[in-house]
């Protein structure tokens, strides 16, 4: 499966989100989105899954425009995983992640999808959550559990909007490195809109720096994540350590907009 | 060696634990749905001896079964049971099913668990449709269906501006419950300027009314709500996926290949219609379809593939139950069980909030 993305531009009413942005991603790849608040990042996810409709560009899934394909098959090949998350009304961990099986299922679903969830249950080592409450387990055990529901689906690429946000180290080094296992288990590609530079250095493949709307870096982690491009993104000084041979982060301060380092920082 | 086939061996109870508790959990909701219809069997023949007429439980039985097959009005039993007490009682079940239905419905897509035909604005449209037939004898229609007719195209109006806002405003469920309740207001201030009018006679109909009764009924009247429920009800179990893919959100269910906006609307619209034909026949009976949803979840939990069924037949019993609690306590005065339904729902459901176990909503 490839995913291509040409000169996508999104807005809402008059204000431009996304301007001209173009990627590529191949097989077994897992992509990261970095780049700072109002960037674009959940909107370009968004747009990729048809949450939200592109004014321009072409988003296609192995040659083929993706709105011009019924919701019902597109959910066959990319499984999205918001950020929010809770659930309206009393649902098992076990009947949510069946639900990843309704782009397969007609109205009734059959043993196979039964041992499919149990399937993804044991892959991501929740299974003795199977019958809880879906809103009365912890953060991190919610966010498995959705991406098991996005795993049940059995899609080609999965989208993940911030899947780390709100999880403490040891989830997120979890999450992430399931996210990693599955990627290269089943063949499947990722693609994650994710703040924490550090994890995204560390689990990504390719990095995508998005800046006002536009990319403004892509490539592996380490062209990516330099102290230029921080300064000039983010406007933050920062020192990019090599940590095995991935780019690691250390913030410093915080500049003015005109370039100058922030005076009120440099006290501390 | 050994280990690691210990460690097969251990998933694999595992799986079937959890398959086995699956399957138990299946079966809870299908012996919910299972007492729900012998309650409503047991309910519907003691309702049915109930009157000035002694007839038996099991007479009642035998009357029925006969006159499915054949004319029993040559006796006065079968006159009695089939003409004047079976209406009422199939009324009870086909309302209560309706109404406790269109709630579920109503409360999955709008994800909120306080929406019931009542919260949308659909009984003050109701209410002001029967307030023009009653205080000013105006409507669309004229003679006999002037007040049903009234009503039923009123309480479809929430319905219509729901829809108007969701297709041109894009309207989210939030922005839907305000306008429904909004125009809850609307409605009722029109109604209360009818009532400042009013001779009192029409006042005391229209309030009347207002508190539901399942006696004004005939089996006409039911043929209409029946269709509408044997149309509708399957309709909403067949999205029944969808409902509860929508319950996770609106960006997880489009992920999932639900067409939330178009579904939302046309669930919106059967479940009004539902509510629009059993409201104007019966007026309004409250609480049924707030509570009998949620009773129903906390028996069953959420699936609502379970749900939907299962809280129409609590809905029916609840309100067949009601209806005969109505006819006996001041006998041979029949109170409107409207009155009932609100009474004795109110602290059932106080008293099932209080001692849930579960976290929920």
């Amino acid at each position: 499966m490839k995913l291509k993305i040409k000169e996508v531009e999104f807005g809402y009413t008059s204000v431009p989100i996304l301007k001209g942005v173009c990627l590529e991603l191949a097989q077994s790849e897992m992509l990261g989105i970095v780049g700072p608040n109002g960037a674009g990042k959940s909107t370009l996810i968004r747009c990729i899954n048809r949450i939200l409709a592109p004014q321009k560009g072409s988003i296609l899934l192995d040659e083929r425009e993706i709105k011009e394909m019924r919701r019902m098959e597109l959910a066959k090949k990319l499984g999205y995983i918001p950020q929010t998350a809770g659930h309206a009304f009393p649902a098992t961990v076990f009947d949510t992640v069946l639900m990843g099986r309704r782009p397969h299922i007609g109205w009734r679903s059959s043993e196979k999808d039964e041992e499919k969830v149990l399937d993804v249950l044991q892959i991501l080592n929740i299974e003795d959550l199977a019958m809880h409450d879906i809103n009365e387990i912890s953060g991190g055990q919610q966010q498995k559990v959705f991406i098991a529901r996005a795993l049940a689906q059995e899609p080609d690429v999965l989208l993940l909007d911030e899947p780390t946000s709100n999880l403490d180290i040891r989830h997120q080094l979890d999450v992430m490195g399931a996210i990693k296992n599955l990627v290269r288990a089943k063949e499947i590609s990722a693609i994650m809109a994710i703040h924490d530079l550090n994890l995204g250095s560390r689990y990504s493949d390719k990095m995508v720096m998005l800046n006002g709307g536009s990319i403004f870096a892509a490539g592996n982690p380490s062209s990516v994540l330099n102290p230029e491009n921080l300064k000039q993104v983010y406007g933050v000084v920062a020192v990019v350590k090599n940590e095995s041979g991935r780019p690691y982060i250390v913030p410093i301060r915080s500049m003015e907009p005109n370039g100058d380092e922030n005076e009120n920082n440099r006290r501390f | 060696m050994t280990s690691s086939s210990e460690a097969i061996t251990e998933i694999g109870t595992k799986r079937a634990e959890i398959k086995e508790q699956y399957k138990k959990f299946i079966g809870r909701k299908i012996i919910f749905i299972l007492s729900c219809i012998t309650v409503i069997f047991i309910i519907a023949g003691i309702s049915t001896t109930l009157g000035s007429y002694p007839i038996t439980v099991s007479e009642v039985y035998s009357i029925i079964f006969h006159g499915l097959f054949q004319d029993v009005s040559n006796t006065t039993e079968g006159i009695i049971v089939w003409k004047l007490r079976l209406p009422r009682i199939v009324m009870g079940v086909l309302a209560g099913i309706g109404l406790a239905i269109a709630g579920t419905a109503m409360q999955g897509i709008l994800r909120n668990p306080l929406a019931s035909p009542t919260t949308i604005g659909i009984a003050a449209g109701a209410q002001l449709g029967a307030g023009l037939a009653f205080i000013i004898g105006v409507g669309f229609f004229g003679g006999k269906f002037l007040l049903i007719g009234n009503a039923f195209l009123f309480s479809l109006i929430p319905a219509g501006v729901i829809f108007a806002l969701a297709r041109f405003k894009k309207a989210t469920p939030e922005m839907m419950i305000l306008a429904g309740i909004a125009m809850g207001y609307i409605f009722a201030a029109v109604t209360s300027l009818l009532h400042y009018f009013s001779e009192a006679e029409a006042l005391k109909d229209l309030v009347v009314w207002m508190m539901g009764d399942l006696g004004r009924v005939t089996w006409s009247d039911l043929s209409a709500v029946s269709l509408t429920i044997g149309v509708c009800i399957p309709l909403l179990i067949w999205k029944s996926w969808d409902l509860n893919v929508m319950g996770a959100g609106d960006e997880t269910a489009k992920g999932l290949g639900v067409n939330v906006e178009r579904d939302r609307i046309v669930v919106m619209i059967i479940a009004s219609l539902l509510t629009a034909v059993i409201v104007c026949f019966t007026g309004l009976i409250g609480f049924i379809g707030l509570v009998a949803p949620h009773i129903t979840r906390i028996c069953i939990g959420g699936d609502n593939r379970f749900v939907i069924p299962a809280s129409g037949l609590f809905g029916a019993a609840f309100l067949l139950g009601a209806d005969t609690i109505a006819r006996r306590i001041i006998a041979p005065v029949i109170l409107p069980v409207g009155i009932i339904t609100s009474c004795v729902g109110g602290p059932l459901f106080l008293y099932l909030i209080m001692r849930r176990k579960r976290e929920y909503w």
